[in-house]
């Protein structure tokens, strides 16, 4: 028996590492997980990561892993590879841009798991990202329903009407008011 | 909803507390609210995968794989070790990836302003696969300490960053691991915000006779463990 090893916040010098960054160094992936030819609705999620007096968080990095457009996770043999990574800019926005992932095959509503690291943050926060648009199945979605309902409003997506394709917007509130539900699985 | 844990709860003895008033930045980005419990689902016990992401083995060369027109500069060190989960099983196939600064304290980052020189031939990152066995090998310079404003006077101990995936999603794993018999460790609230001894000695490397290679670079080795399989399965 071993162990865990303590985590370490990822602070604030990870991008020419972690993400495309001009260095020439190839990151492993991106904000760009889906295009026209990806099975499934091309979909657009854009955030931003507030700190506790709503500041934006401009050296956050996000990583998203979600299901497909049928609900299964993709596995080596997927050119969609459901995994994503984006830092935030100067205004602590994020975008990544998807496919709209299917319910869970057990029970439960479509969601895009989150984790977010920053400089501050000695452990990453783990979160979900669900879509206004699916109200019948977050009804029934029991992750959603253990959940305060005050809070939980702060893991739904909301759709923006976007000419042509689907934006949802999601803000991760670290701390303060609307801190984002944050899990321990 | 059924509670059936299939990997072991993250081990807040060892992990640091998120709130660590000593480390400035985390009084405006530590969560307030307790985190609430999720079961372990698809979502949390899949991962993406990366073996075909055309990892090579000039990525784990640091000292190599960003080189303009010269060598970089500094103490060329070995960091190696195995990725395993807490039943001490391999992680085999894993993606690790480091990032440093270099000899002289400073990052190939925008937002590093410490007056000191930048190297052309070290751009201070890298990634590996592990093996079968899980081990992992880069070969790198020797990252120097560098300042930084959280009080007077404040030098983080040389470090390098370390992200890691396991085969589950919440296995992940960014830390840092630092060098044995650094004087600045005592004094770095980043490194003891973990309160437990014991812990944040598994973020120290060992000085490794065995890694190191005769007229060529000091080894340094450094285990890295991933939450493991539950040892006695709970039901509700
Ligand atoms: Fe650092």
């Amino acid at each position: 028996m071993s162990s865990q090893t303590p985590s370490q916040t990822v602070g604030p010098f990870f991008s020419h590492a972690l993400t495309p960054s001009g260095s020439g160094h190839a990151p492993i992936a991106g904000r760009q997980l889906a295009d026209e030819r990806t099975p499934g609705t091309l979909i657009r999620i854009e955030g931003r990561v507030l700190d506790g007096k709503s500041h934006p968080v401009t050296d956050a990095l996000v990583e998203i892993w979600q299901a497909r457009h049928d609900g299964a996770y993709p596995d080596d043999s997927d050119a969609f590879r459901g995994f994503g990574r984006a830092s935030t800019d100067a205004d602590g926005r994020f975008w990544f841009q998807t496919v709209k992932p299917g319910a869970p095959p057990e029970n439960g509503a479509p969601h895009v798991n989150t984790t977010v690291f920053a400089r501050g943050m000695l452990n990453h926060a783990f979160t979900r990202i669900y879509f206004s648009d699916e109200q019948e199945k977050n009804a029934r979605d029991p992750v959603l329903a253990n959940v305060d309902p005050v809070r939980r409003k702060s893991l739904v997506a909301s759709l923006r009407d976007s000419a042509g394709r689907p934006v949802y917007e999601f803000e991760i509130c670290l701390q303060g008011a609307h801190e984002t539900v944050f899990f321990d699985a | 909803m059924t509670s059936k844990r299939i990997l072991s709860p993250r081990d807040w003895s060892s992990h640091p507390r998120q709130a660590h008033p000593d480390y400035k930045s985390t009084l405006l980005r530590s969560q307030r609210q307790p985190l609430v419990p999720l079961p372990q689902s698809l979502s949390e016990l899949t991962g993406p995968v990366f073996g075909h992401c055309g990892v090579t083995g000039r990525d784990a060369d640091l000292t190599r794989n960003s080189i303009r027109d010269g060598e970089a500069i500094g103490e060329r060190i070995i960091v190696a070790g195995r990725l395993l989960d807490e039943s001490g099983r391999a992680v085999p196939n894993a993606l690790i990836e480091v990032w440093q600064a270099n000899a002289a304290g400073r990052y190939v980052h925008s937002q590093d302003q410490h007056d000191a020189p930048l190297d052309p031939n070290f751009l201070g990152a890298g990634k590996a696969l592990t093996d079968s066995a899980g081990r992992y090998r880069f070969t790198t310079i020797r990252p120097g300490a560098y300042p930084w404003r959280n009080h007077s006077n404040a030098w983080r101990p040389a470090h390098i960053h370390f992200s890691v995936f396991g085969t589950a999603f919440i296995q992940r794993l960014v830390t840092q691991m630092y060098f044995p018999g650094d004087p600045l460790l005592a004094l770095d609230p980043i490194f003891n915000a973990t309160a437990d001894a014991a812990a944040r000695q598994r973020l120290v490397a060992a000085f490794s006779t065995e890694l190191t290679e005769p007229e060529w670079a000091l080894g340094f080795e450094f285990d890295i463990v991933l939450r493991g399989p539950q040892a006695t399965p709970l039901e509700s």
